[in-house]
């Protein structure tokens, strides 16, 4: 949820929203924010599971350092989210496990 | 591979490294900040709440204002900011291993400050790893950098300062905060931060601790349980809170891999965060021409790694030959009585004697090195 209005830092201001698809469903976030924080402003808290128990994970240290928040970025796996900034058109996609390098049609 | 030079080559731009580039610049050093964000300024942008200490330290201001009006003195200074760049290696010769867009780059410098910061703890309890489970510093970056809400109710674990002021930043924000939990018998951070949180009805649970957190995808519920003096959970204490958040504020750890690299001296200081370098009063490590400061020499505050970097650059320019002896003796004189006062009182005298432990451990070292010098 979007904190639109602060006592402290006051109201957000008009800043300039984006498209981007997660899992190919359109959203709306605002451009050069965390790709994480984008997601996480829309409800979305699973980022990925792993490789061998299929756990989910999700933001935990939001500064680059732990890799919780890794997902597939227009096509390419193990992007830090939190880390990433969010741009129009983007492609975020959970990642499953470990992942390859997508390099299909879809990603020319 | 690009290379690129400077006097003094630093890494980290947060509250550290940009006080050292600025004192290394304005004494006329040429200066490169290097920093793998895309914005400078560190943790500072998120530390919406009144700094403490004296009118020096500019008691009473935010911390994101204390961020602009440095990255101005900075901007100023001439000293060049290299923005979402990461140094992945530092070599004894003091060259650095920066990648930037793509682009690999040897950094040459004559002197190397490091300031690389700290992260955040981690605790390991069932559940612990499911999505809502954060570090408090990344709910706070969150909701004051990036303005989104981490959950709606959230509950923190961890009474220090971190915990206390970003359980209040979460309400300033929207957020409900269902309780904090405290491990020890008492409060950790300061009485004014426990006040705010009281007097907004928040229950501080001492002497507590998680038990587990359920969920099936993500956190939706919590169990904590009263502790005995030994620190084992008592059966048939436990409480359960719905919620969809859990913050971990238990502590920060010096990112210290290039101190590693270079091949520093360490110490080990539980209350700093583990292992620190050892470092002199001028902030130089074991390695010559290498200098450390802020968190990554022992988790403290800004305050004191806005000092540390202060130091840290005039030393290093000191040394270059930009500052006569008896210049940087005056600056150096100020910056340490400053950083006196800032590690005194009931909060800051367990630092000082820390600090006074790590410097002399360095000059024993330093003895010990030079008589098995002069052996050889």
């Amino acid at each position: 949820m979007r904190v639109t209005q602060h006592p402290i830092l006051g109201d957000l201001e008009d800043e300039k929203k984006v498209t981007f698809y997660y899992n190919g469903q359109p959203m709306e976030g605002i451009e050069g924010e965390p790709i994480a924080a984008a997601l996480m402003n829309a409800g979305i808290r699973v980022f990925r599971t792993t490789a061998k128990r299929h756990e989910p994970r999700g933001i935990f240290c939001a500064i680059g350092r732990c890799t919780d928040c890794m997902m597939v970025v227009d096509g390419i796996p193990n992007t830090r989210t939190c880390v990433t900034t969010l741009k129009e058109g983007m492609r975020v996609e959970k990642q499953e496990g470990l992942e390859r390098i997508r390099t299909g049609e879809e990603y020319k | 591979m690009k290379e690129l030079t400077a006097d003094v080559a630093i890494v980290g731009a947060g509250s550290a490294g940009l006080c050292a580039a600025y004192q290394a610049a304005t004494a006329g050093a040429d200066v490169l900040v290097i920093d793998e964000n895309k914005r400078p300024g560190g943790q500072l942008f998120k530390q919406i709440h009144k700094f403490f200490g004296s009118k020096e330290h500019q008691a009473g201001t935010r911390g994101y204002v204390i961020g602009e009006q440095l990255l101005q003195k900075v901007e100023e200074s001439g000293a060049r900011v290299m923005l979402d760049s990461l140094v992945y290696g530092l070599l004894p010769d003091k060259s650095m291993g920066v990648i930037s867009n793509g682009v690999n780059y040897s950094v040459k410098a004559k002197k190397i400050i490091i300031a690389a910061g700290a992260k955040e703890n981690y605790m390991a309890f069932p559940g612990s790893t499911l999505p809502g489970v954060m570090g408090a510093g990344a709910a706070q970056t969150m909701v004051n950098v990036n303005r989104v809400l981490p959950g709606q109710k959230i509950l923190m674990v961890g009474s220090g300062n971190v915990g206390l002021i970003v359980s209040y930043q979460l309400m300033q924000a929207g957020a409900e905060v269902v309780g904090i939990v405290e491990g020890a018998p008492r409060i950790g951070g300061y009485g004014v931060h426990a006040g705010k949180i009281r007097r907004a009805g928040v229950p501080i649970y001492v002497g507590h601790t998680i038990k587990r957190v359920f969920g099936k995808e993500e956190v939706e519920g919590v169990e904590i349980a009263a502790l005995d003096e030994k620190w084992n959970m008592i059966p048939g204490t436990e409480k359960a809170f719905e919620v969809d958040t859990v913050c971990l504020a238990v502590g920060l750890n010096p990112m210290t891999e290039l101190v590693w690299m270079v091949g520093c001296e360490f110490d080990f200081i539980p209350q700093f965060g583990g292992h620190v370098p050892l470092h002199d009063a001028n902030m130089e490590t074991t390695v010559k021409g290498v200098y450390v400061a802020g968190d990554v020499t022992g988790v403290e505050e800004a305050s004191s790694a806005m000092e540390e970097g202060n130091m840290a650059g005039v030393a290093a320019v000191e040394a270059l030959g930009y500052l006569t002896r008896e210049e940087a003796q005056k600056k150096k004189d100020e910056i340490r009585s400053r950083l006196d006062t800032l590690r005194s009182g009931v909060f800051g005298e367990g630092r000082r004697k820390n600090k006074e432990k790590q410097i002399a451990d360095m000059e024993t070292y330093k003895e010990q090195y030079k008589e098995a010098a002069d052996h050889e």
